[in-house]
């Protein structure tokens, strides 16, 4: 080989290398490394101390250094049905937002991919454009307007709909609205893009093969766009579940979602250890979603091209 | 359960030029068909009659509106005026998946979350067949385009040629009145697209189905279809079997759509029954041709050759002073099978002509820079007015 190509295949490895690498670092830096050390604080002991945990290793009590491990937080997660309920409550809000959301998203994005070019563009602004105010404010608006004295109790006692305010403000209700306006976007984003590919031709086969219009959008168009469908789900699915801000300012007491379980076991019961098995058993829960959203995300890709 | 395969015996022989038959009654019948978009004139006054079991081509150019009257006929565009027959019924408005014909697009559409089985039969289900009738009517449909064994296969799974056939075999599974065929073979390499051309043909005789294809392609045109309709900017220039339209252009667009024509200048002098003859300043000879083409004496008129009609030689023709012209041998292209010769003429002009190479290594062919004669049968002329 000659020197010249040598040392650019050189570089090249190098350069690919290093273009695999960035990511890889990025993830250990900024994910794998906060796990492990959320994972350690996981198994040691809540003591009264700074910090409130015990050591991984050390000398206790006099003793020589040795090996502190204790998996009594995650016994205890099983142990106390607060937990149980905390994960199935946030797995059930989290796949009734994501359901909603794709009901009221894949008509959207429909709607918005069929329109006129230039319509196009001023309906995708104006699903982004709620992006540009900050989202706790947003949430408090929907608390103004959710409250007994809040916009849609004063229409609805004006248009003589309900005699006394309904409580909506402070119950699951109120929880759905938020994250389903919250997150809709994410559902819309990605439905678009599948459903923009227009397919023409395809669409035009199956009408010419005798597909009426709705066979057509049920044999054609809903199968072409899973892709799309599964990626808005995943978007709105895996942050719904950990969702703190929401269930905190629009939720009731029974809206016992695992983010704030968590926050309260962190803040109010300076219990770290524990809050830390609650953070490592929910990365295993989102584990599988986040799995299948990949695999779907390369198959994805795949068709497009 | 009715059997594809077999024909009913006593299904009349259809004539094998049915629109020289002034009793035969058009299959398809396209009436002041039109259709614009936004102001842009796609089709423009169209009328037509293909007969039943035609192989019916639509020639032209990108953009002259041949796909547009496809898509008319198959019902995805709706004409802006006129009117479309099928089989004798006004098909107009009738929506495509309520007409007896099937298309095959250019991009064979194949259904990417289907099976080649799945693909096939998609038809048949929306029809309500079920079951064994489909799975015995997809599987002698892929035996009829030899896609037989392939029925799981996913269609990224497949060759090109290959989808083409699972689109065909879609097509045709429905038994269509009319199958439309768009660019069936541009996306094909030469050898398969030869090769998938008599396929076409032998398929569409034993079906007995009325083929319509749209082509850009002469060459294709010309093999596959019973007749040729030219299009241009929306209109059709000239309609007739390829012999005609090859032979006896109507016109310097037509003439030069099929191959190359060498074209002189020319002025009608004299004009008797069956023959004429013309002055051409540009051959600078003398012109004998056949029909005058309804011109007469004085007309300003074109002369047509083909280059295959044209012999070369380096000795003068022993012919009575007309259609000889003298010139020097300019470029020379050996194409294995026949060779190109470009001579220029005394007026400054180039006329091709081409010859066959019956004989290997002809010693006493015609080469470069050798001063020749180029001569032509009256009758393999033609007189065009425009």
């Amino acid at each position: 080989m000659r020197p010249a190509s040598a040392g650019r295949a050189t570089h090249d490895r190098l350069w690919r290398a290093w273009v695999i690498a960035a990511p890889f670092a990025w993830l250990i830096v900024l994910f794998l490394i906060p796990f492990v050390l959320v994972f350690k604080i996981s198994l040691a002991d809540p003591i009264l101390g700074q910090p409130p945990f015990t050591p991984l290793f050390g000398a206790v009590e006099g003793a020589q250094g040795s090996w502190h491990v204790t998996f009594d937080n995650y016994r205890f997660l099983f142990a106390d049905n607060l937990y149980l309920y905390s994960y199935l409550k946030s797995l059930k809000v989290a796949f009734i937002s994501t359901v909603l959301c794709l009901a009221v998203g894949y008509p959207m994005a429909y709607g918005i991919a069929r329109a006129a070019r230039p319509w196009r563009h001023i309906l995708l602004l104006l699903v982004i454009l709620p992006f540009w105010t900050s989202f706790l404010l947003r949430v408090y608006a929907w608390m103004g307007m959710l409250g007994k004295q809040g916009l849609v109790n004063t229409l609805l006692l004006q248009a003589g709909l309900v005699d006394e305010p309904v409580s909506m403000l402070y119950t699951d209700f109120a929880v759905y609205i938020g994250i389903v306006y919250t997150y809709l976007p994410f559902m819309i984003l990605p439905l678009y893009a599948n459903l923009e590919r227009r397919h023409r031709d395809l669409h035009e086969v199956a009408a010419d093969l005798g597909a009426r219009p709705l066979a057509v959008f049920l044999d054609v168009t809903l199968p072409l766009s899973i892709p799309g469908i599964i990626a808005g789900c995943m978007l709105v699915f895996i942050p719904a579940i950990g969702e703190f801000v929401i269930p905190a300012l629009l939720g009731g007491p029974e809206t016992l979602m695992i983010g704030r379980t968590l926050y309260d076991e962190f803040f109010f019961n300076r219990d770290w250890p524990l809050s830390s098995a609650v953070a490592t058993v929910l990365v295993f829960i989102l584990v599988l979603p986040i799995m299948v959203f990949q695999h779907y995300q390369v198959k994805e890709t795949r068709m497009v091209s | 359960m009715p059997d594809p395969e077999s024909r009913p015996p006593a299904r009349p022989q259809p004539s094998r030029r049915p629109w020289e038959d002034r009793e035969a009654a058009p299959f398809v019948r396209l009436e002041g068909l039109s259709k614009s978009f936004n102001g842009t004139v796609a089709v423009d006054h169209v009328d037509l009659h293909i007969y039943r079991g035609e192989l019916f081509a639509i020639l032209g150019g990108s953009g002259c509106g041949k796909t547009t009257l496809l898509r008319m006929l198959a019902g995805l565009e709706i004409p802006t005026s006129g009117r479309i027959f099928i089989d004798g019924t006004d098909m107009t408005n009738v929506p495509p998946y309520e007409r007896p014909v099937n298309i095959m697009f250019q991009s064979y559409a194949v259904f990417p979350h289907m099976t080649v089985e799945q693909n096939v039969g998609y038809g048949l289900k929306k029809e309500g067949v079920a079951g064994a009738e489909l799975k015995q009517r997809v599987t002698e449909m892929l035996e009829l385009v030899r896609l037989g064994g392939l029925e799981k296969r996913k269609p990224d799974q497949l060759s090109g040629g290959q989808q083409q056939r699972v689109a065909l075999a879609r097509a045709l599974i429905k038994r269509p009145k009319v199958l439309l065929l768009d660019e069936p073979l541009a996306a094909l390499d030469r050898k398969l697209r030869e090769h998938t051309q008599f396929e076409l043909m032998n398929i569409q005789d034993r079906l007995g189905i009325t083929f319509v294809v749209v082509t850009h392609d002469q060459e294709e045109a010309m093999t596959l279809a019973t007749r040729i309709a030219v299009m241009d900017a929306g209109r059709f220039v000239q309609i007739g079997t390829p012999t005609h339209v090859y032979e006896f252009p109507c016109n310097r667009f037509v003439a030069d759509f099929f191959g190359t024509i060498n074209l002189f200048a020319s002025r009608v002098t004299q004009v008797e029954s069956g023959t004429c003859r013309v002055q051409s300043d540009e051959a600078g000879a003398d012109i004998a041709s056949g029909d005058a083409g309804g011109q007469a004496a004085g007309a300003e008129v074109w002369i047509a050759v083909r280059p295959e009609k044209i012999s070369i030689s380096r000795e003068a023709p022993v012919v009575g002073g007309f259609n000889v012209l003298k010139g020097v041998v300019w470029d020379f292209g050996y194409q294995g099978n026949r060779s190109i010769y470009r001579v220029k003429i005394a007026s400054g002009k180039i006329v091709q002509v081409s010859t066959q190479n019956r004989v290997r290594s002809d010693a006493r062919a015609v080469e470069w820079d050798d001063e020749v004669f180029l001569s032509w049968d009256p009758n393999s002329s033609v007189v065009l007015a425009e």
